[in-house]
C-alpha cells in the first residue's frame, strides 16, 4: 500500500516540477513577445516629443498571468481532460438505451407548441402574452417553415440555393397584391402564393439544371437579388421601397379579428386585444409547419424523395437507373419554392405590410444557416437550430443589463450577427454535420439504423 | 473480314453498326460494328485506352456518338435507336441498364434504398406521380411492398441481405461491385451492361461474381455485355468475345477462337505495327506444326 502511495506520490510531484518548467518557459516566451510591445510604449508628451513609458508592472502582470496559466493547464486540466477520455472510452462499450424523452420527442415538442399560447396567457396576462406569442412564437415558426422548405433543396436534393428568399418574396407579394388589388381572402391566396411561388422555383430551375456547386450558389444568388430590385423598381404595382401595407388580416371561418360588433373579441364575450390575433396566428404558422415536415415526411418515403436523396449523392448514377434527372430537379425546386411562398404569404398576413427590405440576402443566409446548423435533411435539427438562431437573436434584445456593463449606448440586437457567426464556429467545431448528423433510412428490412453522416454527401450542386 | 460472317445472330438483342466517336481531333472509337446476341454473355475486351468504355457509354446514352446505329430490339421485338435516346429513357425505355467502372453508390442510403431507387420508374406510376402515394392511396403502399420484395430477392442472390440497412458507403468493396450490379437488375434490364464488374475483386469474389451473373442470365434470360480485364472471367462465361484496339475491332468470335487470334495476342503483348505480320507468321508455322486445328 505504501509502496502505491509512494509511487502516486513521486508521479504527482514528478507532474508539479513538469508544469513549473513549463510555465517557466512560458513566462519567458510572453516576456520575448510583449516586452516591446506591452513593456515599452511610446507616446508623445506635451511638447510632441516621441518619449518612452515604461510598463513593467503591466508586463509583469501578462508574465504572471501566462504563467499561471500554464502551471495550471499542465498540472491540473491535462490530466482531467486525459482522465475524462479514458473513462469515456471505457465507458463507449456500453449501448445506451434510447430514453422515453428521445423516443417521443416529437410527440412532445407538438404538445409543447399547442399549450404554449395558453401558458403563456396564464403567465404573462392577455397583453403580456403578446411579445412571447408574436416575437418568439410565430417568428420562430416562419424561420422553422422556411428552413423545412429550404430543406428540401438543399438538404435532400443537395442543391445549393443562396436565393431562397426570392420565394418567401414572391409568396408575400402574391398574398399583398392580389388582395390589396382583388379584395381576395387569405384562404384563398394561401395556395395561390404556394403556386406562384412554385412556378417561380421553376422558372429559375430550368436556366440553373446544368449548373453545379459554386456556380449553381451564385446564379441562385443572382435570382434573388433580381426578384428583390424588380419589386424595388416596378414601383407602379409593387410601389417600390414604400412597400404595400394595410394588407388585410386573415379571418378566422368569416370571424374578423377586430373591434367590431362581429368581431372574435365581441363574439366571445372577451375584452378586445390584439393578442387573439397572435395566438390565432400562432396556431396558423403551427398549422402550416405541421403541413410542411407532414408533406416532408412523406415525400421522403416516396419515389421521388428517395430520387432527390439519390441525386444528392449520385446524379450520374441517376441516369443510369432511368431517373429523368431534370424533372426531379425541378420538382425539388418548385415543392421547395412553395413552401417558401407559404411561409412569404403568412409573413405578409402576420405584419400587414410588406417591403422589399425584408428580402435582402441576408434572410437567405440566415434561412441556409438554420438548415445547414440543423443537420441537413434532419427536420428535427432544423427546429432545435431555427429555435437557437432566431430565440437567441430575440432573447439579445431583452438582454437590457448588457447596458449596464457596457453603457448606455450599447444596443444588443446589433451583435445577433456575431451571435451566429460564433454559434455556426462552435458547432461546425463539435458537431461537423449540424446538431443531428445522422440520416433516417426511409424503408428498411430487418431494422432501422440511422446512416451516419460520414457516408452521406452534401451534394454538388 | 471472314470472321463477321460466323458471328452473325439469328437474334441479335443489340446491332452496334459503324459506330464512330470522335474527341475533338481524337478518333477515340472509328466504324466499330458488333451483334450481341439474346441470352449471351458477350465481352468486349481490349488493351487500356482501347476505347471500351467509350462504346459503353454510347450504348447507354451517356455520350452521343459522332456517327452510326445502335439498336436494341426487345423481346417483344420493339426496336429503339439508342443513339437518339436520352441516357435516363434508355435505360426506362429500352430496359439497358449499366454499371460503372469506379462505382457509382448512393453511399449515404442504406443498400435497400439504393435498391428502391432502382424502382423509381415503376414506383413513380404506381403512386400518381407522388399526388396519390401523398394522400396515402393504397395502390402506392401495395406497389411499395412489392418492390421491397424484388431488392430482397436480388440482395439474396448477391449475398447482401445481412447488410440490407447499413449505408451502401459501408460495405466492402467486393459487395458494392455485387450491390451495383443487384441494382442495376433491379430497374428489370433486358441488357445488362457491366463495365469491369471483376477489377479489383480477389479470386473468390471473382468466382462468386461468375456464379451470380450466369445465375442472372439463367433465370432472367437477360443478355449480359461486358468490359473485363480479368481474362478468367471472360474466359470461363463469356459466349462470345468483341476485341477492341485503338478504337477499331481487330476480333470478333467464340472465346476460344478469340484467344488464338494472332492479332488479339500482338495486340495484348504490345508488338510493334511491323513485327505484327511476323507474329502473325510464327504463330500460323507452331499451329500448322500442331497438325492444323485451324479451321
Amino acid at each position: 500500500m505504501a509502496n502505491v502511495a509512494s509511487t502516486t506520490a513521486s508521479a504527482g510531484s514528478e507532474l508539479t516540477a513538469r508544469a513549473l518548467r513549463e510555465a517557466v518557459f512560458a513566462g519567458l516566451i510572453t516576456l520575448g513577445l510583449f516586452v516591446l510591445f506591452v513593456g515599452l510604449k511610446t507616446d508623445q508628451n506635451i511638447r510632441n516629443e516621441l518619449i518612452l513609458t515604461q510598463r513593467w508592472g503591466l508586463l509583469a502582470t501578462f508574465i504572471i498571468v501566462a504563467m499561471v496559466g500554464r502551471f495550471l493547464m499542465v498540472a491540473y486540466a491535462q490530466p482531467w481532460l486525459a482522465q475524462r477520455k479514458a473513462t469515456k472510452a471505457a465507458a463507449a462499450e456500453v449501448v445506451k438505451e434510447e430514453g422515453f424523452f428521445s423516443r417521443n420527442f416529437s410527440k412532445i415538442a407538438i404538445a409543447a407548441l399547442v399549450l404554449y399560447p395558453p401558458v403563456i396567457v396564464a403567465l404573462f396576462g392577455v397583453q403580456g402574452s403578446l411579445k412571447w406569442v408574436d416575437n418568439f412564437g410565430i417568428q420562430i415558426l416562419i424561420y422553422v417553415m422556411l428552413a423545412w422548405g429550404l430543406n428540401i433543396v438543399v438538404g435532400l436534393a443537395g442543391l445549393l440555393d443562396l436565393g431562397y428568399v426570392a420565394f418567401y418574396a414572391v409568396g408575400a407579394y402574391s398574398y399583398a397584391l392580389l388582395s390589396s388589388y382583388f379584395g381576395l381572402s387569405f384562404w384563398v391566396l394561401l395556395p395561390v402564393a404556394g403556386l406562384l411561388a412554385a412556378c417561380w422555383g421553376v422558372i429559375l430551375g430550368f436556366p440553373v439544371l446544368r449548373l453545379r456547386g459554386d456556380y449553381l450558389a451564385i446564379v441562385t444568388l443572382a435570382f434573388g437579388e433580381i426578384i428583390r430590385l424588380v419589386l424595388i423598381n416596378w414601383t407602379e404595382v409593387t410601389k417600390g421601397t414604400f412597400g404595400v401595407s394595410g394588407i388585410a388580416k386573415a379571418t378566422l371561418f368569416g370571424i374578423k379579428f377586430d373591434a367590431s360588433k362581429d368581431g372574435f373579441a365581441a363574439l366571445m364575450g372577451l375584452p378586445i386585444s390584439s393578442a387573439y390575433y397572435k395566438i390565432f396566428l400562432f396556431y396558423l404558422a403551427l398549422a402550416l409547419c405541421m403541413i410542411t415536415a407532414f408533406v416532408t415526411i412523406r415525400l421522403r418515403r416516396m419515389p421521388i424523395g428517395r430520387a432527390w436523396e439519390a441525386l444528392r449523392e449520385d446524379e450520374i448514377a441517376c441516369r443510369s437507373l432511368g431517373i429523368n434527372t431534370v424533372t426531379t430537379k425541378l420538382t425539388a425546386f418548385a415543392t421547395g419554392a412553395m413552401f417558401g411562398g407559404f411561409a412569404g404569404s403568412f409573413f405578409a398576413v402576420r405584419q400587414g405590410f410588406v417591403s422589399p427590405e425584408s428580402f435582402v440576402f441576408l434572410e437567405s443566409a440566415v434561412i441556409l444557416a438554420i438548415v445547414v446548423l440543423g443537420g441537413m435533411g434532419s427536420l428535427t435539427g432544423i427546429a432545435i437550430a431555427a429555435i437557437v438562431m432566431i430565440g437567441g437573436t430575440e432573447i439579445l434584445r431583452e438582454l437590457t443589463f448588457l447596458k449596464m456593463i457596457f453603457g448606455p449606448n450599447f444596443t444588443p440586437e446589433l451583435y445577433r450577427m456575431l451571435i451566429f457567426g460564433l454559434a455556426m464556429v462552435i458547432v461546425m467545431v463539435w458537431k461537423p454535420r449540424g446538431f443531428v448528423g445522422s440520416r433516417e433510412p426511409t424503408a428498411f428490412l430487418h431494422k432501422r439504423k440511422a446512416v451516419s453522416g460520414s457516408f452521406t454527401k452534401e451534394g454538388h450542386g | 473480314m471472314t470472321f463477321e460472317t460466323s458471328t452473325m445472330t439469328k437474334d441479335p438483342i443489340l446491332k452496334v453498326e459503324h459506330l464512330s466517336m470522335r474527341f475533338g481531333g481524337l478518333m477515340a472509337i472509328n466504324d466499330f460494328s458488333f451483334e450481341a446476341a439474346r441470352g449471351d454473355i458477350t465481352a468486349l475486351i481490349g488493351p487500356n485506352g482501347a476505347g471500351k468504355t467509350t462504346v459503353f457509354n454510347c450504348i447507354t446514352g451517356f455520350y452521343k456518338p459522332t456517327m452510326g446505329m445502335i439498336t436494341l430490339r426487345q423481346r417483344s421485338g420493339k426496336e429503339y435507336l439508342l443513339e437518339r435516346l436520352p441516357d435516363f429513357e434508355i435505360t426506362k425505355q429500352a430496359k439497358v441498364a449499366r454499371t460503372f467502372q469506379n462505382i457509382r453508390m448512393f453511399s449515404g442510403l442504406t443498400v435497400l434504398e439504393n435498391l428502391l431507387v432502382a424502382q423509381h420508374n415503376k414506383l413513380m406510376q404506381a403512386s400518381g406521380y407522388t399526388l396519390l402515394g401523398l394522400f396515402g392511396f393504397p395502390a402506392y403502399r401495395q406497389a411499395s411492398k412489392e418492390s421491397i420484395e424484388l431488392a430482397r430477392h436480388w440482395l439474396e442472390k448477391a449475398s447482401l441481405i445481412d447488410r440490407a440497412d447499413d449505408p451502401a458507403g459501408d460495405l466492402p468493396y467486393g459487395a458494392q461491385r455485387r450491390l451495383e450490379i443487384a441494382r442495376a437488375m433491379c430497374t428489370g434490364p433486358e441488357l445488362l451492361c457491366l463495365d469491369e464488374p471483376a477489377a479489383g475483386l480477389n479470386p473468390r469474389e471473382s468466382l462468386a461474381l461468375n456464379q451470380l451473373l450466369q445465375e442472372i442470365r439463367r433465370d432472367t434470360g437477360t443478355s449480359i455485355l461486358l468490359i473485363e480485364h480479368d481474362m478468367s472471367v471472360v474466359m470461363e462465361i463469356s459466349d462470345h468475345v468483341v476485341v477492341l484496339e485503338y478504337g477499331q475491332k481487330i476480333s470478333d468470335g467464340n472465346p476460344d477462337f478469340v484467344k488464338h487470334d494472332p492479332k488479339v495476342i500482338a495486340a495484348y503483348l504490345g508488338v510493334e505495327d511491323e513485327e505484327v505480320e511476323e507474329v502473325i507468321e510464327e504463330i500460323e508455322e507452331i499451329e500448322s506444326e500442331q497438325g492444323g486445328i485451324n479451321p
